[in-house]
């Protein structure tokens, strides 16, 4: 009884190594181990900082994120525009780049961070405006500007700016450019 | 009348909070991704120091403590991939995946995706494969033979916003920020995947729409 036991024990020893065996031969050819894997389950998406929790409300937080780009304006643009009013009481007019509520959120709702290959990337720095997103940008005081501070960045001065203009660590001028972790 | 107008909109930022980090770039912004590894904090895209390239860095699992970030490690179930649309209709037409195996980050493209939309094919063979840098170590560099660079590993959050502040005027304890402010994500770290990629390989016309996704393989 015990012996068929121990007879058992070392013929599944057996077995799994012989299985564990082809599993790596498998592993061996092809030489890419992940060619051809599937990744089906919708995650996290982001474009531009900041999108996704200042605009969109927390029921349909889930859904923006497994909304594809493409269709994101028309199935965001009204609710973002409800959202930048009850920002502001209701009285947004323009923002420092002249957009319209309609016109301002139309280009956030489309959750896309635009880039330039020709020149200066910068989230905005004065005279560029979305031609990228350096590390270096204070992209929140951006969004406090266009979001409270009106048609000349005056509006609600105690909330155009949080006053945290740089990183707690300054940043590689090489490759991989962050900074090493604390 | 201004105080009024203050009021309101804080109030009404309070509204978007309801409680907890809700406003930070990207950091745990939606209940399926909160605390996973799917979590995305940001997204970079910006000329490299050799003007010829663009780097893209996308961030995970983010506000992590030195000690958290320790055994803090990629996932080889959740894939992190880079969608690049290079004709303005928000439909990627090149993507940049990065798959964590065995400790070694695969980065395969920029490459037409298999289909465009949620669902993610790995195209090919991995461009360049990087062992993950260890926590302490100097920060490991894979160089493809077509110029593209690659780092994965943790580094100090690069986003910076004085939060707390933030949640003090949503509570109605303060009217606005501080002058100076402080920096909310000071000390944390997250999980970060670092691409180089030569401007040639992105068939641009100047312009380009990109996108960080995260998807599981089941």
């Amino acid at each position: 009884m015990k012996k068929n036991i121990i007879y058992s024990i070392i013929g599944l020893c057996a077995l799994t190594f012989t299985l564990s065996a082809c599993h790596k031969d498998k592993n061996v050819t092809p030489a890419d181990p992940n060619t051809g894997e599937v990744f089906a389950v919708v995650g996290d998406q982001v474009g531009r900082p900041g999108i996704a929790t200042v605009f969109v409300a927390a029921a349909d937080r889930d859904n923006f994120n497994a909304t594809i780009p493409s269709v994101m304006g028309a199935a965001y643009q009204a609710k973002f525009q409800t959202q930048l009013q009850a920002y502001n009481g209701g009285a947004y007019t323009t923002n420092l780049l002249g957009l319209s509520a309609a016109a301002f959120t139309g280009v956030l709702a489309t959750d896309v961070l635009n880039v330039s290959t020709t020149g200066k990337t910068t989230y905005y720095d004065g005279t560029n405006v979305l031609t990228g997103r350096q590390l270096s940008d204070d992209v929140i005081d951006v969004s406090l500007i266009l979001v409270f501070g009106g048609p000349t960045a005056t509006a609600n001065p105690g909330l155009t700016s949080d006053h945290v203009d740089h990183n707690d660590k300054p940043f590689l001028t090489s490759f991989p450019y962050e900074a090493a972790p604390w | 009348m201004k105080k009024t107008k203050l009021i309101i909109a804080a109030v009404a930022v309070a509204l978007t909070l309801g409680g907890g980090i809700l406003l930070a770039s990207d950091h745990a912004d939606a209940p399926n991704v909160k605390g996973k590894s799917t979590d995305i904090t940001d997204l970079y895209v910006f000329q490299g120091a050799n003007t010829n390239n663009l780097v893209f860095v996308g961030n995970v699992q983010g506000l992590m403590s030195p000690t958290t970030t320790q055994t803090a490690s990629f996932d080889e179930n959740t894939e992190i991939e880079f969608k690049i649309d290079n004709t303005g209709d928000n439909v990627e037409d090149l993507v940049i995946q990065c798959v964590y195996k065995g400790g070694k980050m695969y980065i395969y493209g920029p490459v037409k995706p298999a289909q465009t939309g949620l669902t993610s094919t790995i195209v090919g063979t991995a461009a360049v494969v990087v062992p993950v840098t260890p926590y302490g170590s100097a920060p490991i560099i894979a160089t493809s033979k077509s110029g593209i660079m690659a780092f994965a590993g943790p580094r100090d959050d690069p986003f910076f916003f004085d939060l707390d502040q933030f949640h003090k005027i949503t509570g109605g304890t303060a009217t606005g920020f501080n002058n100076p402010g402080t920096d909310t994500f000071a000390g944390t770290n997250v999980l970060s995947v670092v691409v180089e990629v030569p401007k040639t390989l992105l068939n641009s016309t100047g312009k380009l729409g990109v996108w960080l996704r995260t998807a599981q393989n089941h």
